[in-house]
């Protein structure tokens, strides 16, 4: 038995038959579309190396099955740069030293996107650091992290000041 | 004396800018794209997927596993038991050499732990080899599990930690505390704790003819490479092992574990390549842990707070068939002069997984016990934890006698205490406040770990293009090996690092040994630079002995390699590009070999240690007892920084294990069956971002001219060493209660 | 995980017709449920999806002034709803305070009142758990059971139930309105959860098959809005589930309590009204003495299910205690950086030692 499935990853439309409704949307990507940049920590909602955006918002793809997912908008860590162009909370990881084994970092940068675009956080550290509590670093890149966000979340503000 | 190797100026110098820039890391943008390759992220044709069925008690025998339930499961390839295991050239059991750890490989039906594989699953997809596992439904013969410190038959190992001796004195302990004016005797408990890396231990494993390629993350490639051979009766030659990236080691990742080469087997049985990746929940058990200890100081001083006699005794466990024990006490060794030290360590065996290193072992467990009591002595004594251990400062290594190498230790005391603003700590405990009425306290801890070196080789090149390529099979697990050894490799080239290309995390490059003990930058590092120094003095005679270049007859005067060209050192306006002097020679590259060792004789003269000093704010709400780490400072003198930015982050890292060790983790072990009940991430805490708000790490100048070329000692694990028992100091100067057992949790504080 | 049978129906009554059948579970975000299957201790033969249900993605205010939070609501949606914040602060902190900010955008309000007990034991398929195999036991009682229930306990579980959101609700006479094979029906969220008494396996009265539409807040409820509060102990400042937690809304009249609710969590299987204590309240000029008056008739048949957790007695009394305290000071205008955790900031300085 298998079901139709259709799915944006990254911009771009996919359909695929899926054959076993017990695929996590986290397995999906790494194991059957070859987006092996989402981790997996704990798989079980617990650490949030998996983390993604599903539909704009952030969310452990772990605990999330592909099959229920039918029609959604997911963006992943493969899908954040623009070509060459790092997306500012790449370049302010890469710049505050925000990770070190870098096994965390996919989901902390999908997670501090998230955090950006719910805009509960703002500019206020605590807020920051509670935002991306959801996101376990056993290297303790923490410091870094938050800098890291604080950062982007300027960048990206100085860019909607100068559209609008 | 041994040479001193920094001040004698070779006669070819390489002169560059790259070492103690804050370079970002090389591997940067890969790791932020997503497009790092982890072990478990390998792409082979036709993977199989493998997952371990693992025990569920701690001691007995599978009698039964239901084979044929798991085989009728849609996409089930097959199941390994014990019974269709392929063949081992060497027993699982044995151990020829004291890094040689036992493995569980389905040698037999025994379960000597929980959580250890009895079975594995190998399916077409994830899913069904994960419900295979489970349709395994294993039923055992059970006998009482051992788990627990007050296990019987406590006996005293031999050797604790890496053949250092389980019991150590010097000068008359039990007269010093009989004679002496104030004493403490306390003891500490510590957990079980799991190194718990992001990344599970995976294995992506690929048998082409009598060739394999394994990809998995490793601390130590040539060792994984061998032990392979060893088991699988092969060549080393044909195992490749590629380990670019690991998503986090602390040890855990330093020899290849049983279930990584189970991962092998499974690839042997089917035929084809085989991905298993670890289950958190399967990293409780056969991929090593901290032990759990039980330490016991004693400590007395004279009328003036001056030590005269330390005891630190440890009781630990080790697994019922293999030996690492905690070394715990050696802390002792090293930190505070007293005339009369003695240390000494107690084992017993229970039902667990072999206990393994794990980031500072022995260290960071001695040290909060260390600096628990040292801080109760200095109470004892009415005196400032600061004052108290700068008045007990050894000058000399107090075990051994031997002078430092070198010691910025008063250093970081000052920096440290200025920085944090120590000055401003209450003496007596419970007196601080903050606007919201929660207590604040106070504490500090010593920070400390030995400067080591292991073994290690580099290769350089220097290619007719004028650029250079440096080889060394080193390991990034996050301290970033990709960036700081590029810069040594290109100061040691007189090269830009844009010039160079690096190349590494293979073990088919030169064994640069392990990356553990914080001696990977140290003893790689030299490797690099003396590959890179040989390169340059092969390029330097090719030049100085060729009449037509601009350097000839420079041999005795020697030249400097510098962004790509050799100068004349007593006339530097003479010079010839790299490419200039291959390209007369008619070369297309030109290559060198380096190799970095202990210095035995530096070792015998030298006790060498990197240094510093943690100063910890806590708050703790006074109802609840809750509390948080607030504000953490450390100052640390650890030699030559090769890399500022890289070297914050790992003492950053260090200093949040210390809150972890302090606050919050621990193996929760049901007594009763030995099994850890909360192998998660759920309930097994580490701290999260909200926990540690406010970091700073100083490093404090320190030029060390003994401990290796470079001058580097490493900072790897010394950040977790003086951070827990500053947190632990905090939380008693805030609260006025000693919790000895640890983690100090909120039960305890209002219990 | 097992296999299962995927059917993502249509209608509501399509889905209370398929779930009816014995071995089907009802799919949300499924944070709690596939979490659960992928450790074994759920194993259901069908799935039935409700995330495509209309009309269960919204929160309403009704004609009567009552609040109906559809059961597909996030929880971070909910959270973040400006209006529902202000009218209900203390649930909105509660929902804050819970889990992760990736799990909070998942989950839904049902899923939350639904989630099953973090009792490890119960989470470990090798243990006797008479919740997961009625009859087979309790490993926690005489375990490893620090933060096991306080209150409402029996000799067969000893387990907590695990949700943040459920205490202010409980405290605010929250009504789950569900949708069952015998039609629709309401129940007070405080007859929701079943104590454990002799069926631990028994959690709630719904019915197999029985689908929670909503939660449902009276009008009463946004009377408390000016002092309401969610107060969590954790052994972690966030990312933990509460060692012992408290809700506290009053209601004043001019420098009295006209009235107030109370409700604790992480002591009992069931979020638990504290409603002596809030009697005791009612007419009082509020202080700390009475604050901690009310805090001891709230734990007043509290007793440790084991000696490791006796501290909880003290400790739920001193965190109902500060949660009146809080609230009598006040809602905060923002929920706090770190909600309801003791490091948020406070303004009054509140805390006594
Ligand atoms: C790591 C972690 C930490 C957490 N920490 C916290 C915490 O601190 N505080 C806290 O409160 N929670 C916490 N949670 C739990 C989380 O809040 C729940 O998992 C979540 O609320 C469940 O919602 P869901 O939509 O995912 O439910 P699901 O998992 O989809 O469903 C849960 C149960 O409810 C049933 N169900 C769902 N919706 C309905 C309905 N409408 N009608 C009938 N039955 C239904 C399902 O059949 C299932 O049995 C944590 C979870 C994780 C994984
Ligand atoms: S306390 Fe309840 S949930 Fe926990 S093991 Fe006992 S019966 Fe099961
Ligand atoms: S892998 Fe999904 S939260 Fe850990
Ligand atoms: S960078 Fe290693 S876990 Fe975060």
């Amino acid at each position: 038995m298998s079901s139709p499935l259709t799915l944006t990853v990254n911009g771009v439309q996919r359909r695929f038959d899926l054959d076993d409704p017990r695929v996590t949307l986290l397995d999906l990507l790494r194991e059957r579309l070859d987006l092996t940049g989402t981790k997996k920590g704990c798989d079980r909602g617990q650490c949030g190396a998996c983390t993604i955006l599903v539909d704009g918002q952030r969310i452990n793809s772990c605990l999330a099955l592909a099959i229920s997912h039918d029609g959604a908008d997911i963006l992943t860590i493969e899908g954040v740069a623009h070509g060459d162009a790092l997306h500012p909370v790449q370049a302010a990881f890469i710049q505050h030293d925000g990770f070190q084994c870098g096994f965390c970092t996919p989901g902390q940068i999908m997670s501090a996107i998230g955090l950006i675009r719910e805009g509960q956080a703002g500019d206020d550290p605590e807020r920051v650091r509670e935002g991306m509590s959801g996101n376990l670093c056993r290297c303790g890149a923490y410091a870094g992290i938050t800098e890291a966000v604080l950062e982007a979340h300027h960048t990206l503000n100085r860019k909607a000041e100068q559209a609008a | 004396m041994p040479e001193l190797k920094l001040n004698q100026a070779p006669a070819h110098v390489r002169h560059g800018s790259n070492m103690g820039q804050p370079l970002t890391r090389r591997d940067g943008v890969l790791k932020v794209t997503g497009a790092a390759p982890y072990a478990a992220d390998s792409k082979v044709e036709g993977l199989l997927h493998a997952v371990l069925a693992v025990s569920t008690i701690a001691r007995g025998r599978v009698t039964h596993l239901d084979v044929a339930a798991a085989k009728a499961h849609p996409g089930v390839v097959d199941v390994m038991t014990p019974e269709n295991r392929p063949a081992l050239a060497e027993d699982p059991d044995a151990k020829t050499n004291p890094f040689m750890f036992r493995l569980d490989l389905l040698q037999n039906d025994r379960v000597r732990y929980p959580n250890q594989p009895i079975a594995v699953v190998i399916a077409d997809t994830l899913e069904a080899a994960t419900e295979g596992a489970a349709l395994l439904a294993p039923r055992y013969e059970t006998e009482p599990a051992r788990a627990g410190l007050d296990t019987e038959g406590r006996f005293s190992p031999n050797t604790v930690g890496v053949g250092n001796p389980a019991e150590a004195s010097h000068g008359d302990v039990e007269a010093g505390l009989a004679g002496a004016a104030k004493r403490v005797e306390a003891t500490y408990e510590t957990p079980a704790q799991y190194h718990n890396a992001m990344e599970p231990h995976a294995i992506v494993a690929h048998f082409e003819g009598d060739r394999l390629t394994v990809d998995t993350p490793s601390q130590g490639l040539a060792m994984a490479q061998g032990r392979l051979a060893g088991l699988f009766g092969m060549d080393p030659k044909n195992i490749l092992v590629r380990s670019p990236f690991l998503g986090g080691g602390f040890g855990s990742k330093g020899f290849i574990a049983g279930p990584q080469i189970l991962g092998v087997l499974a690839a042997k049985l089917t035929g084809r390549p085989v991905k298993l990746v670890l289950r958190r929940e399967h990293m409780y058990g056969p991929v090593g842990h901290r032990a759990p200890t039980r330490q016991t100081l004693r400590l007395a001083t004279d009328g003036d707070g001056a030590l005269q006699a330390l005891h630190h005794h440890t009781l630990t466990a080790s697994s019922t068939f293999d030996d690492f024990f905690e070394p715990a006490s050696d802390i002792a060794h090293t930190l505070y002069a007293s005339p009369a030290i003695r240390t000494s360590h107690e084992a017993v065996r229970v039902d667990s997984g072999t206990p393994l290193f794990m980031r500072a072992p022995g260290e960071a467990t001695g040290s909060i016990a260390l600096e628990s009591a040292i801080d109760e002595m200095a109470e004892a004594c009415g005196m400032d934890p600061l004052e108290f251990r700068l008045k007990n400062y050894a000058e000399i290594e107090p075990l051994s006698g031997k002078p430092f190498s070198s010691k910025a230790l008063r250093e970081c005391y000052r920096q440290g205490a200025e920085r944090f603003g120590w000055s401003k700590r209450s003496l007596a405990p419970r007196q601080m406040r903050d606007a919201d009425g929660l207590l604040v306290g106070y504490g500090m801890g010593t920070a400390t770990f030995p400067a080591l070196m292991f073994q290690a080789n580099a290769k350089a090149i220097i290619k007719r293009d004028g650029t250079g390529v440096v080889e060394s099979g080193t390991h990034d697990m996050g301290q970033g090996a990709w960036t700081a050894f590029a810069q040594v490799a290109a100061d040691s080239l007189g090269l830009d690092i844009e010039q160079i290309e690096y190349r590494a995390g293979r073990s088919d490059l030169p064994d640069a040994g392990i990356a553990g003990g914080s001696a990977h930058t140290a003893t790689a590092g030299t490797a690099i630079h003396r590959a890179g120094a040989a390169v340059i003095a092969k390029l330097a005679a090719l030049a100085t002995e060729n009449p037509d270049s601009p350097l000839y007859g420079a041999g005795n005067a020697g030249v400097i390699a510098r962004e790509g060209r050799l100068h004349r050192r007593d006339d530097e306006s003479r010079s010839e590009t790299f490419a200039a002097i291959l390209d007369r020679a008619g070369l297309d590259q030109i290559e060198e070999s380096g190799a970095a060792a202990t210095d035995p004789a530096a070792a015998g003269a030298y006790a060498m240690h990197a240094h510093g000093a943690v100063f910890a704010e806590v708050k703790v709400d006074p109802d609840f007892g809750q509390i948080r780490a607030t504000r953490l400072v450390g100052a640390f003198a650890a030699g030559r920084i090769i890399n500022p930015k890289l070297v914050r982050s790992q003492l950053f890292g260090g200093m949040i294990w210390g809150v972890s060790f302090a606050l919050h983790e621990h193996a929760a072990v049901d007594h009763r069956t030995g099994r850890v009940m909360n192998p998660n991430l759920g309930e097994y805490h580490i701290p999260v971002n909200a926990d540690v708000p406010a970091l700073e790490a100083i490093t404090v100048d320190e030029h060390d001219p003994h401990v290796n070329d470079l001058g580097v000692k490493g900072v790897g694990e010394i950040g977790i060493t003086g951070s827990a028992g500053a947190v632990a100091n905090a939380v008693w100067h805030a609260t006025g209660v000693r919790v000895r057992n640890f983690p100090i949790t909120l039960d305890q504080l209002i219990g | 995980m097992n296999r299962f049978e995927y059917l993502r129906p249509a209608t509501a009554a399509d889905a209370v017709a398929a779930a009816a059948q014995p071995g089907a579970a009802y799919l949300a975000a499924g944070t709690n449920l596939l979490d659960l299957m992928k450790g074994g201790i759920a194993r259901p033969d069908t799935l039935v999806d409700i995330t495509r249900l209309p009309g269960l993605d919204t929160v309403e205010t009704l004609p009567d002034g009552s609040t109906r939070i559809g059961a597909l609501v996030r929880n971070a949606r909910l959270a973040h709803d400006a209006g529902f914040a202000r009218r209900y602060p203390a649930v909105a902190e509660a929902l804050l305070s819970g889990a992760s900010p990736q799990l909070r955008n998942a989950a839904t309000a049902g899923g939350n009142l639904l989630q099953r007990t973090r009792c490890t034991y119960f989470y470990d398929t090798a243990s006797a758990c008479n919740k997961r195999q009625p009859g087979s036991g309790c490993d926690a009682l005489h375990g490893d059971n620090r933060l096991h229930a306080v209150l409402g306990w029996s000799e067969r579980c000893i387990a907590t139930h695990p949700s943040d959101f459920c205490v202010p609700l409980a405290a605010l006479d929250a009504v789950v309105e569900t949708h069952g094979p015998a039609g629709p029906r309401e129940i007070p969220l405080e007859a929701f959860h079943l104590l454990p008494g002799d069926a631990p396996e028994r959690e709630t009265v719904l019915q197999p098959g029985e689908l929670i539409l909503a939660v449902r807040l009276p009008p009463q409820a946004a009377e408390f809005a000016a002092h309401s509060r969610y107060l969590k102990v954790r052994e972690r400042t966030s990312y933990a589930f509460a060692v012992a937690s408290a809700a506290a809304a009053l209601r004043m009249e001019g420098d009295r309590v006209a009235e107030a609710r109370i409700a604790l969590g992480g002591v009992a299987l069931k979020p638990w009204r504290a409603r002596e204590a809030e009697a005791l309240l009612a007419g009082q000029k509020p202080d700390a003495a009475l604050f901690r008056r009310a805090a001891d008739a709230a734990l007043a048949d509290a007793r440790p299910s084991a000696p490791a957790n006796a501290f909880k007695i003290e400790l739920a009394r001193r965190i109902v205690a500060r949660a009146l305290t809080l609230a009598a000071a006040g809602t905060p205008n923002r929920i706090p950086a770190l909600p309801a955790s003791p490091f948020a900031h406070q303004t009054g300085g509140a805390h006594h030692a």
